[in-house]
């Protein structure tokens, strides 16, 4: 048990100190990431004066700029770049089969690379986020309550692992198909549209708006920040929390079965 | 997607073969005028591509719905922006389609004809694969600028006409006029010329650095300014913003003169930005040329 927390520590480590590398190229990175809001902020400010009425369906100018800040976070969280094309690309060159022989879990170890990788990008991104947070504060409704706050956190933290294990298991159709990047960039442009990255997902017409409640993909990125800007609140807020779990769980279960049944499908030549 | 551009890598040397031959065709007294020389090259060069792109079909055939499905995606969006809004910044809706539908043309065609060859140049600059480029009898710029056109990318083309069909007539009080069928599609292509000095300048900075790997990711964020209406750009913050990607990096000039011309030609207090559109053009492709020479001059050829 021991020796297994040992090994895990190091691979932990090991994918820290790669990560922190690229540290500078990191934060430009960051900070660029948050030019399309500077566009959002001017596009729904002459959106609302146009509108006539200070409010679109609850949220004020003030609350869709913050909403869209909120967003940016909670994709720094449920994001994962490369993954899928990662697990696609070992089963493609065959660098899979390390995992088929040694005695290390290919999900497990995917996830602490992850977790390693997104530790140092808040390490490097904290900065630039704090910056653009600070600069925007005027648009923030304020802190919420304790309970909001601590709630807002956990569904950050499980946007994270919705995220992680959602893309694992788009990674594992790669034992079948072997080209799967377009495939993945249909995926990507999902997410974007319907995870209310592109606007908030109050917007939508009626089919459409329960189409999304039936999908995953909210909450990634709306769902953390309905909650800080407490657009859901009490049991609804517990409902959120309780089918983003299920979520997990459901794309847990799918990973694992999906990684098992293409192991037993692969087939590895050369060395 | 990397489908393709394993294949671009694979073929390089045998559009090197084809490189080789029209540039001597050009050095030949013989031959008719340069320009015709040029024109022949880049003809060969589109036939090349379209040759490679049909190779991987099924590839051509997803790649072009994929970059069409985000353009119908941001259309969605507007779709939905306007239920609540009869205009932005005085744009009504069909108006600002014909605003979208003038975005695509000019992405469409910038990502066809430059936007592979930006990227392939500073990979070339890394592997030291531009010494070929280099030794050439042809201007290197023309031969690093055009020598792979991505069909694909055309399809938002097509889209963006279908758009256009469906927007134009329903723009309240709209007449077409023979001036606005002429002056739109030179205007679409200045402002295609404008993105390009843009891209190559950017490009060319890859000399300096190295490498530039977020060249697209620099180029998004660039010219996601020049996406929506100038007017939305007002306020403390706003007007310097306008100011800056009008005169200094001409952006905002790429599709909001076109688009204007055609959605909302009655306005008059704006038709100076007609007239420095061509000033813009003229500016920024000889300003990128004057960058593309300077960082060729700090060029030095990697390994070999």
């Amino acid at each position: 048990m021991l020796a297994r927390a040992q090994t895990w520590w190091t691979i932990l480590k090991i994918c820290v100190e790669e990560r922190l590398v690229y540290r500078g190229d990191f934060a430009l990175g960051t900070l660029m990431r948050f030019l399309p809001i500077v566009t959002q902020i001017f596009l729904w400010t002459a959106v609302f004066a146009a509108a006539g009425s200070g409010l679109i369906k609850g949220y004020t100018r003030n609350d869709v700029v913050a909403y869209y800040l909120l967003t940016m976070l909670a994709r720094a969280f449920s994001s994962m770049p490369g993954l899928a094309s990662g697990i696609a690309r070992q089963v493609r060159e065959g660098e899979i089969k390390k995992f088929l022989i040694q005695p290390i879990d290919l999900v497990t170890y995917l996830l602490l690379a992850r977790v390693a990788h997104k530790f140092v990008y808040y390490l490097v991104a904290a900065g630039p986020f704090a910056l653009v947070y600070y600069l925007c504060r005027s648009y923030f409704p304020g802190w919420p309550p304790a309970e909001v706050m601590a709630a807002f956190l956990l569904s950050l933290v499980l946007a994270f692992l919705l995220g992680f294990f959602l893309e694992a298991t788009m990674g594992m159709i790669a034992f079948w198909f072997l080209e799967v990047s377009s495939l993945l960039f249909v995926y990507m442009l999902f997410t974007f549209f319907f995870s209310g990255h592109m606007f908030p997902l109050e917007i939508l017409p009626e089919p459409w708006k329960t189409f999304v409640d039936f999908l995953p993909f909210k909450y990634m990125a709306y769902f953390p920040a309905a909650v800080f800007l407490g657009k859901v609140q009490g049991t609804e807020l517990v409902h959120g929390l309780m089918i983003q779990t299920a979520w997990i769980l459901g794309f847990i279960v799918l990973c694992r079965v999906s990684m098992q049944a293409g192991f037993n499908r692969y087939s590895g030549y050369g060395g | 997607m990397r489908n393709a551009d394993c294949g671009m890598r694979n073929e390089k040397g045998g559009n090197e073969g084809t490189d080789k031959s029209s540039a001597a065709q050009s050095r030949n007294p013989h031959s008719e005028f340069r320009i015709s020389s040029y024109l022949g090259v880049f003809l060969t060069f589109v036939r090349n591509s379209l040759v490679r792109d049909m190779t991987f079909r099924t590839n051509f055939l997803i790649d072009t719905i994929s970059s069409m499905s985000w353009m119908i995606m941001n259309l969605g969006f507007y779709t939905l922006v306007y239920q609540f809004t009869p205009n932005i910044a005085d744009w009504g809706k069909y108006e600002f389609f014909v605003f979208i539908a003038t975005t695509m043309f000019v992405n469409s065609l910038v990502q066809a004809f430059f936007m592979p060859n930006a990227e392939e140049l500073s990979e070339q600059v890394r592997t030291g694969g531009l010494d070929f480029a280099l030794l050439k009898p042809i201007d290197t710029q023309f031969l690093v600028s055009l020598r792979r056109v991505s069909w694909s990318s055309l399809g938002n083309f097509f889209v963006a006409v279908l758009l256009l069909i469906y927007a134009v007539p329903r723009i309240k009080g709209f007449e077409l006029s023979l001036w606005q069928v002429f002056l739109y599609p030179a205007y679409v292509l200045m402002g295609v010329l404008i993105m390009y000095s843009v891209m190559i300048a950017l490009a060319a900075t890859s000399i300096w650095l190295g490498r530039n790997q977020s060249l697209y990711d620099f180029w998004f964020y660039i010219t996601n300014f020049s996406r929506y209406p100038m007017e939305i750009y007002e306020g403390p913050w706003g007007t310097p913003l306008r100011q800056l990607f009008t005169f200094v990096i001409p952006i905002l000039v790429v599709i909001n003169v076109p688009a204007r011309l055609l959605a909302k030609p009655l306005e008059w207090e704006h038709s100076w930005l007609a007239g420095f559109g061509i000033v813009a053009t003229l500016g920024s492709l000889l300003g990128s040329r004057w960058i593309f020479k300077w960082a060729l001059w700090s060029y030095r050829s990697a390994s070999s």
